[in-house]
């Protein structure tokens, strides 16, 4: 897999994907809360169009790094670079503007909100119209909203939840709950899918519908997908290249089939106890 | 129609204004507290500078006079001339949201993740400051607040009523264009809330904060707006308060009523900031009307908070109100 690194315009995946350039890259990463390291100097990257996991046991720091992409968290020390230019300090709403959407480990949803409405937050990052044209101009603003609503239309039918476009999500069972979350990250359109552990707590069937809808979004509107995975059959499957982290600390990066073979990873899988 | 019941409504209908004070006080909190879990005590303290400054630009007062004069010996008071009162309205709008600017730059950012007794007491400082402001900038002396508003009893209702029931109802013009304003303003926010894209944003933020942050959602611009709306509605409140009443200091402890309104309606709901207002406003002068008489008057004092507290006692949540959502 060297000349998959090497090669600067990307690569081709078994299945026949072809994986672009770099879109997103770590550099020497380090993140402390007081004394915890909770990333250690890490580096890796994420290419336009592929489905990237980030593994490891638990409080291995893999959230933490999502956090780190998506602004929540800002490291002591290392870079981040979007596109090809070294990304300066932002602030999560700056970096969702960027076109970078997620979903939390602990779904964190609109709970007093549809699910319609949910998602049509989602559509924040790219509805234009100001306060005072839509005060003075409501054709304009009206025509808007039913082109943002058509959109969220189609994200709902992909997900099949038409069922409970109205219904309050505080209500939705929690594999539901994730699947909306995942519609909301959807509306933005955007060009980098973050998700923390999207099956987590979910029964084998759920598992399955989220993993095709994953699979699906990469397949469909081409994007690049980050994902966190506690179960490593589901990773393999899904991933095109994996990033193992045990303790802050990186010890793994390649297909699923090299980091499957890695001794550290099967150490870090077998020797520690974890879920 | 018994006498009695007539003089009742009459009465009840008098402190339909009062109440819609309150509602309008307590509206200003309900939207603060919702977008951001501060519990905003110088909501009233905002209707009272909303209300000097308004007047102040009204009447060509140049801010901070008496300071001036007294430093350097000068004797300026006014520009000499007088802004027509939409005008002065604008300027009074404008003074507002650069006052909910400054207050997010530099009393909010600093306070971001703290607990919320300590928001609350920075806005406890916030309303001394404003009060004090207020002072040096326009003077503490009662003024007069005239934007046009009809004022004066109603002489159409009073033959109306009249012929309906043998007896004609005093009630004043103001009472019943403040209702219809407070009553255009609170569907003009929800409309605003319901369908503008900001309005969307700021659900989400009431919501929860993270969610909205994944969202594109700057907190930081949330509040500024949700703080210029607070002080869009205190300017409302103090339009109506000080054409009833003149401007005067007094009339930043409607705060103080303001907060078993809050009991009442519960402090995240919006319907129940206007319901709770306007059941207190009209209870307690009806209360001092029957009741009154037999304790030796002056009831008004102390009804709404006896209210509130049987409220506390069956219904902590309010009428309206969720559990209280913990801030992230
Ligand atoms: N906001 C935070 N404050 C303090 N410590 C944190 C915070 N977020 C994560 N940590 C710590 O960082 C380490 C990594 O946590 P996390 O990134 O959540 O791991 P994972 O997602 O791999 O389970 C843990 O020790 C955790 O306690
Ligand atoms: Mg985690």
């Amino acid at each position: 897999m060297k000349d998959m690194k090497d090669n600067a315009e990307g690569y081709t995946t078994p299945d026949g994907r072809q994986i672009g350039g770099v879109l997103m890259e770590m550099k020497n990463i380090t993140l402390r809360f007081g004394g915890v390291m909770a990333i250690q100097d890490i580096s890796f990257d994420i290419r336009e169009g592929e489905i990237r996991a980030i593994i490891g046991p638990n409080g291995a720091g893999k959230s933490s790094m999502l956090n780190v992409i998506s602004g929540f968290y800002h490291p002591q020390e290392g870079e981040v670079w979007f596109r090809g230019a070294r990304r300066p300090t932002m602030r999560p709403y700056e970096v969702a503007r960027q076109g970078v959407a997620r979903t939390f480990q602990n779904i964190a949803l609109f709970k007093g909100m549809t699910t319609l409405d949910n998602m049509m937050t989602g559509r924040l990052t790219h509805m234009k119209s100001g306060m005072f044209s839509q005060a003075l101009w409501w054709g304009r603003a009206e025509r808007e909203e039913s082109e943002h609503r058509e959109q969220v239309e189609k994200i709902i039918d992909f997900l099949e939840i038409q069922h409970i476009r109205k219904t309050p999500v505080g209500r939705l069972p929690y594999g539901l709950q994730k699947r909306v979350e995942l519609g909301r990250a959807l509306a933005a359109e955007p060009e980098l899918l973050l998700l923390d552990e999207p099956m987590a707590g979910m029964n084998v069937e759920e598992k399955e519908d989220m993993s095709r809808f994953i699979l699906d979004v990469n397949d469909e509107f081409g994007t690049t997908i980050a994902l966190i995975e506690h179960d490593m059959g589901v990773v393999m499957d899904l991933s095109d290249r994996v990033v193992v982290m045990d303790y802050g600390k990186k010890i793994g990066d390649g297909t699923p089939d090299e980091v499957r073979a890695n001794p550290e990873v099967i150490d870090a899988y077998l020797g520690v106890a974890h879920d | 129609m018994p006498e009695q019941l007539i003089f009742a409504t009459e009465v009840a209908l008098n402190g339909l204004m009062t109440g819609v004070l309150y509602s309008l006080v307590a509206l200003g909190f309900v939207l603060i507290f919702k977008a951001s879990g501060i519990f905003n005590y110088s909501q009233g303290v905002l209707a009272l500078f909303a209300a000097l400054t308004l007047v102040g630009f009204q009447d060509g007062q140049v801010p901070f006079s008496h300071l001036i004069n007294a430093t350097f010996g000068t004797e300026i008071h006014g520009f000499g001339f007088e802004l027509p009162a939409i005008i002065a309205i604008v300027l009074t709008l404008g003074v507002m949201v650069l006052l909910a600017i400054l207050i997010e730059k530099l009393v909010l950012k600093h306070l971001v993740n703290q607990e919320p007794i300590i928001l609350f007491m920075a806005t406890i400082g916030l309303a001394y400051f404003l009060e004090g402001l207020g002072d040096i900038m326009w003077g503490s002396d009662i003024k007069n607040l005239d934007v046009g508003l009809p004022q004066g009893i109603s002489p159409v209702i009073d033959t109306v009523t009249y012929e309906w029931f043998g007896y004609g109802f005093f009630i004043d013009k103001l009472d019943i264009v403040a209702t219809v304003i407070a009553a255009i303003l609170v569907i003009s926010l929800t409309l605003f809330s319901q369908y503008s894209k900001q309005g969307r944003a700021l659900r989400a933020v009431a919501d929860d904060h993270q969610a909205a942050l994944s969202v594109g959602v700057s907190l930081r611009f949330i509040w500024v707006l949700v703080w210029s709306i607070a002080g869009l509605v205190a300017l409302v409140a103090g339009i109506m308060w000080g054409t009833k009443s003149g401007v005067q200091f007094s009339l930043s402890l409607i705060a103080l009523k303001a907060l078993p309104v809050l009991m009442l309606g519960g402090f995240t709901s919006i319907p129940g900031a206007i319901v709770g207002g306007l059941i207190i406003g009209v209870g307690e002068k009806l209360f001092e009307f029957t009741v009154g008489p037999m304790v030796g008057g002056a009831t008004e004092n102390w009804f709404a908070y006896v209210l509130a507290l049987v409220f506390l006692v069956f219904r902590p949540q309010g009428l309206f109100g969720e559990k209280i959502i913990e801030r992230v």
